[in-house]
Order: structure tokens, then sequence, then C-alpha cells
């Protein structure tokens, strides 16, 4: 967040001040009254020490919290700031605070002479004890305040990354084409409307829940992107011919679900649909040194023809940052032009240990 | 003679399916040929001559914009009346909803026999009232063309105003552009003041000044939503002027317009889509 967005003194921050003051007034009032009780003076005057020490201390702790840490998103200094604000206030709140009260009462209440006399001590372990008991509590309060909002934050950017996915997904071009399609066939070929309409079916369902599971076997994910890549070749009829290479040792193999569908769109979409003889997709899995390999590769017009800002980023970023969760700096992604003047995208990450 | 069409479409069975629909719709249509990609349906155009095209927008190579402003260029309207356009297309949903009432025509995949009825009805009109005797022939060509031009022009800025290409970050005029030296490897600033007209050349736009050329790489369609368009104006499919440089407008044999420009020696052609804007007042 920039600077600019978090000014010192914003409402937000004064209102929040106000009402730990406000909260200290009645504190200290409950202090005076436990002393006036207990016999240490007479009520008005212990009002007006235990107010102006509080109400001293709380300025010059909130102020300065403000004041040092205003821009940050917790307010409260780091480290040992946070320590010496509270002892500058208390020592502050205590020496103001008494010279207030004295002038008050117009006599000396605490003889800074004998430190050994109970009146000093008392009040000294009651300010303490007070400030930095409230500053605990502000503090506490402060942070929980945040971790809600982080938590709140956090929540809103996972939905959004979710609806974002989805959206790539289902977007509409596709769908309406893909409908489209299957409308002709309706009339013209029954059977082959039947066998689309189920590739349409597991494509939406797989779309639709699999950006919730957490992981499915390898040949699931290689029969969705069958399903896709019919349902496109239906659309794209000799334009697009595809193979998908799976070695049965590796069907097992759990992975990430929706990992190689973007890659695949990215494929069509960028590489072949543009191109007016269209090409081949290929995929293909294998393992090398304990690690599994995918690779998607295309004849499609290439990387460098793309135009440039086609918004396709979102795709690979997605399927990046999802290695990156899954797998940390084990995954790797590599996009390569091929020599024929495709793209060649690869995945690698390590293969979990066998049971 | 029965009226005759052309469609481009990259998908088979879309292509198909749209075929029938039309036979059903309208039986005397005669369909010439499909074409599955926009320059192939450029080609086909210009050798058959249809009366009717129904173009996809999204179509490999040259995609249905393109297509239809290259036919707007280059087709030879002394041998055939401008043919009539209609866009056939899956996501364009708000043009659509635009173009439902009025102009020749916006229909969304998959196309409904209803919808497509109101077309073909709309498209019979237009063609039959082409089709009376021409009273004092070259005015009333003239006049039909000119009614066909603003219909495409319509269509065109209608389809280019969605989908295919993201929005600008910002809407605020272009002030400076940072294009890089033909030939070079630096990057410059140029002020826009200074630019007397741009020209999309292959993968690259052409920014020209009165004493120097750069070049940039954004498309077309992106840098023009960027401009100011009291400032410059679109004159072709690949040529957008600054208006105030315009100093001559030339009308050669073929009856096609050139602009001279202030500042710079070539001449620079002016397509049909686009003359309406140098008709003399």
């Amino acid at each position: 967040m920039s600077v600019e967005a978090l000014p010192r003194f914003r409402a937000e921050n004064v209102r929040g001040m106000l009402r730990h003051g406000l909260v200290t007034v009645v504190f200290c009032c409950f202090i005076a009254a436990a002393l006036t009780i207990t016999q240490h003076g007479e009520w008005g005057a212990q009002m007006v020490y235990s107010l102006s020490i509080g109400l001293i201390s709380w300025l010059f702790i909130d102020m300065g919290r403000l004041l040092i840490s205003g821009h940050k998103e917790i307010l409260w200094p780091s480290g040992p700031w946070g320590y010496l604000l509270v002892a500058g206030g208390v020592t502050v709140g205590f020496l103001g605070g008494n010279a207030i009260g004295d002038a008050w009462t117009h006599q000396p209440v605490l003889d800074f002479h004998s430190f050994t006399g109970p009146r000093l001590a008392t009040t000294i372990i009651i300010t303490v004890t007070a400030t930095v008991c409230m500053c605990f509590f502000f503090y506490s309060l402060g942070r929980s305040k945040h971790m809600r909002s982080q938590i709140e934050l956090a929540q809103r950017n996972a939905t959004e990354a979710r609806l974002k996915l989805l959206e790539t997904q289902l977007e509409p071009h596709m769908l309406f084409n893909t409908l489209a399609n299957l409308r002709a066939l309706i009339t013209a070929d029954p059977p082959r409307a039947v066998a689309m309409l189920d590739r349409l079916n597991n494509y939406l369902r797989m779309t639709l829940s699999g950006s919730r599971a957490l992981a499915h076997p390898l040949s699931a994910e290689f029969e969705r992107l069958a399903d896709y890549l019919e349902l496109m070749s239906v659309r794209m009829g000799e334009r697009l011919c595809y193979t998908l290479d799976l070695p049965d040792e590796l069907r097992n193999t759990p992975v990430p679900p929706l990992l190689l569908q973007p890659l695949v769109e990215n494929s069509i979409r960028h590489g072949l649909e543009p191109k007016v003889e269209g090409g081949r997709i290929a995929v293909r899995a294998r393992q090398l040194d304990g690690r599994l390999i995918i690779e998607v590769s295309d004849t499609g017009i290439g990387l460098d023809a793309a135009p440039p800002s086609e918004g396709s980023g979102f795709g690979l970023e997605q399927v990046r940052e999802r290695l990156a969760t899954v797998y940390g700096d084990q995954g790797r992604m590599s996009l390569a032009a091929e020599p024929s003047g495709g793209t060649r995208t690869t995945l690698s990450f390590p293969l979990p240990p066998r049971p | 003679m029965n009226p005759t069409a052309l469609i481009a479409e990259d998908e088979p069975l879309l292509a198909q399916a749209l075929k029938a629909e039309l036979a059903a719709a309208w039986p005397e249509l005669q369909v010439l040929a499909t074409a599955g990609d926009g320059r192939g349906a450029v080609r086909e155009a210009l050798r058959l001559l249809p009366q009717v095209l129904f173009f996809d927008i999204r179509m490999p190579g040259l995609d249905g914009l393109g297509a239809a402003a290259e036919l707007a260029d280059s087709w030879p309207v002394d041998a055939a009346p401008m043919p009539q356009l209609v866009f056939v297309t899956a996501y364009d949903e708000y043009a659509a909803r635009a173009f439902e009432a009025q102009a020749i025509d916006y229909v969304l995949k998959p196309v409904q026999p209803e919808r497509l009825r109101k077309t073909v009805l709309r498209l019979q009109q237009v063609l039959g009232a082409r089709q009376q005797p021409p009273r004092s022939a070259p005015a009333a060509a003239d006049e039909a063309l000119e009614r066909t031009l603003a219909q495409w022009r319509q269509l065109l800025a209608a389809a280019a105003g969605n989908g295919s290409v993201p929005p600008p970050a910002s809407t605020a005029p272009l002030k400076m552009i940072a294009a890089s030296e033909a030939g070079g490897s630096t990057v410059r600033m140029v002020p826009i003041d200074e630019v007397l007209y741009f020209e999309a050349a292959d993968k690259y736009i052409r920014v020209l000044t009165a004493t120097h050329e750069y070049l940039i790489r954004t498309p077309l369609k992106q840098l023009l939503a960027q401009l100011d368009p009291d400032t410059f104006w679109q004159v072709h499919r690949a040529v957008v002027v600054r208006s105030s440089a315009v100093e001559a407008v030339h009308r050669d044999e073929a009856g096609k317009l050139h602009l001279d420009l202030r500042g710079r020696p070539e001449k620079i052609p002016v397509s049909r889509l686009y003359a309406h804007l140098f008709r003399a007042m």
C-alpha cells in the first residue's frame, strides 16, 4: 500500500485515539475511586492526579505511536521503539501529572527525596502497571483488528483468483461456439451430438469443481484434456490434430487439477486458432531422474507472431503460481519456441515417493 | 436472377449449419462458396462478387473486421454493387443488442431461425430496392453505394468496439509515445503533437513526424482508442492522419482519394469507408 493511502491522522486513526482516551478516563476514575476508598487522600485531589497522569501518558503514547508508525498497517512502532514509547509515556505522565496535581492541591503530595516513602512507591507502581496494562490492551485490540482485516483480504483474493480462473475457462466465445456446434450436430448427426454433449458435460463439471479439489491422478487430468481437445476438434474440424501420450506407470501420479488445461488452451487460442491451416498439439508425460516432466507442444504461429497484448498472461501466471504453491522452488515451467515455428511449454516437478 | 451469398466461417459445422438454416429461410439464395479464413473470404468474394456476405468475426489469418475493411477498399463498384454485410458471431452481445433493432446485420451464434428470418427479410428489402430500374443511373448508384458504405461503417465500428481488444489502460488522450527509431535500438519519447500520421505495417505501426520515422508495436485498434478522435482521423484500414495536417484531397482516374499532408511528401490513400470525411461541403 502506498504512503499516500495511509495518512497519519486520517479520521479512522483519530477516532481510534479518542476511543482510547475515553477508556483511559474511565480507568483513571476507577483508580482515583479505589485510592479514595483505601484512604489515600481526598477524592478531588486523587481525581486530578489520576486523570492528569493518565491523560498525559495517553496523549504521549497515542500521538507518538501515530507519528512513528502512522503509515503502517499495524499502528504500533516495532521493536524497542514500542517499549521506549511506553516508558517515555509513563515517565512524562508521572512527572507531568504530579506537577499538575501539586499545582491543584498547592502542596506536593509526594516527597521525591525519599524514595522509600510508601506513597511514592505506590503511585509509581500504580502508574506503571496501569499504563502497561492499557497499552497492552490497546495493542492487542489493534493487532487482532489488523489480523481480521488481513484474513478478509486473503479470502477476497482467493475468491477473486478462482473467479478469474472460472472466467477464463468458461469464456463466452468458447461456450457459445461449442453450443452452436452442438446445435448443428443435433440435427445433422445425433450420435455425435450426444458424444459431444458428454464431453462438454465433463469439461464443465471439471471446471466448476476443479478449482476446489487439491489433487487428482494424472490420468484424470489427461482425460479432461481429451474432453477439451475433442470439443475443440469438433469445432475446428481438420484444422486440429492432437496426441496425448501418458505412460502407464504415471497414470496414478497425483497432480493439481486443471494444471495443464491453461497450457493447452493457450496453444489453441494463441497458436493454432490464428493459423489458417491449423496444426497439431502434442501433450506428453514422462519421468526423468525422479521428476515428472510434461510437455505441451504445438505447431502454431509461435511466440513472436502472437500480438503483444492479447491477455494470454493470466493462464500461464496461474500455472506458475500453482506450481509454486504445491512444489515450491522444485516446480518449474519453461516456455520455448519450437524449431518448426510453434511453441513448447514444459512443466517439471518432483514425483511423489512411491508407497 | 437469384440472390447470391458467401459464407466466411472457420468452424466447418457452423458453416454447414448456417447454410442449412439459410436454405430453409431463403430458398432462392444461392450460397456461392464458404471460406474458412479471412484471406480466403476476401479472395473468394472478389472472384465471385456475391450480393450478401455472412462473415464470422473471429477467423484465422485475417478477422472478419479486417476482411470487411479490405473488401471495402478493393471492391470493384463498377462491376457489381457493394454487397450487404452480415456479421455472425458468438460473443459480441452488447453490439448485438444494439443492432437488434436496425441495420444490416449482426447475428448471434447459435443462429436461431426466427432471428435469421428477420435478417433475411431485411436483406430482401434492401436487395429488392436495389433491383428497381435506376432512373438517373450514376446518381442513384452513388447513393446506393453511399448507403451501403454507411451501413458497413456502422457495423464495423460496432464490432470493433468490443471483445477482441482489451480496453486501453487509461482513457486520457495520449501525450507522448515511446517509440523505437527505425532500425535502431533507442527508444525515443515522441510528443503526440509532432506526429503527422500513423501507418500500420505488418506487426508494427510506423509513426511519422515531419522529419522522422519511428516504430511502435501497439495494435492500431488499441492506439486509436487512446487518440483524440477530433485530432486524428482514420482514413484507411491501416492509416490514421492528423486532421489539421491534411492539405489537399485528390481524386485519381479510378475514383480513389489521396491526401497530401503538410510536411510529408507521400500520398496517403483514403479508404472508401472513410471517403465521406472529405466530401466537399
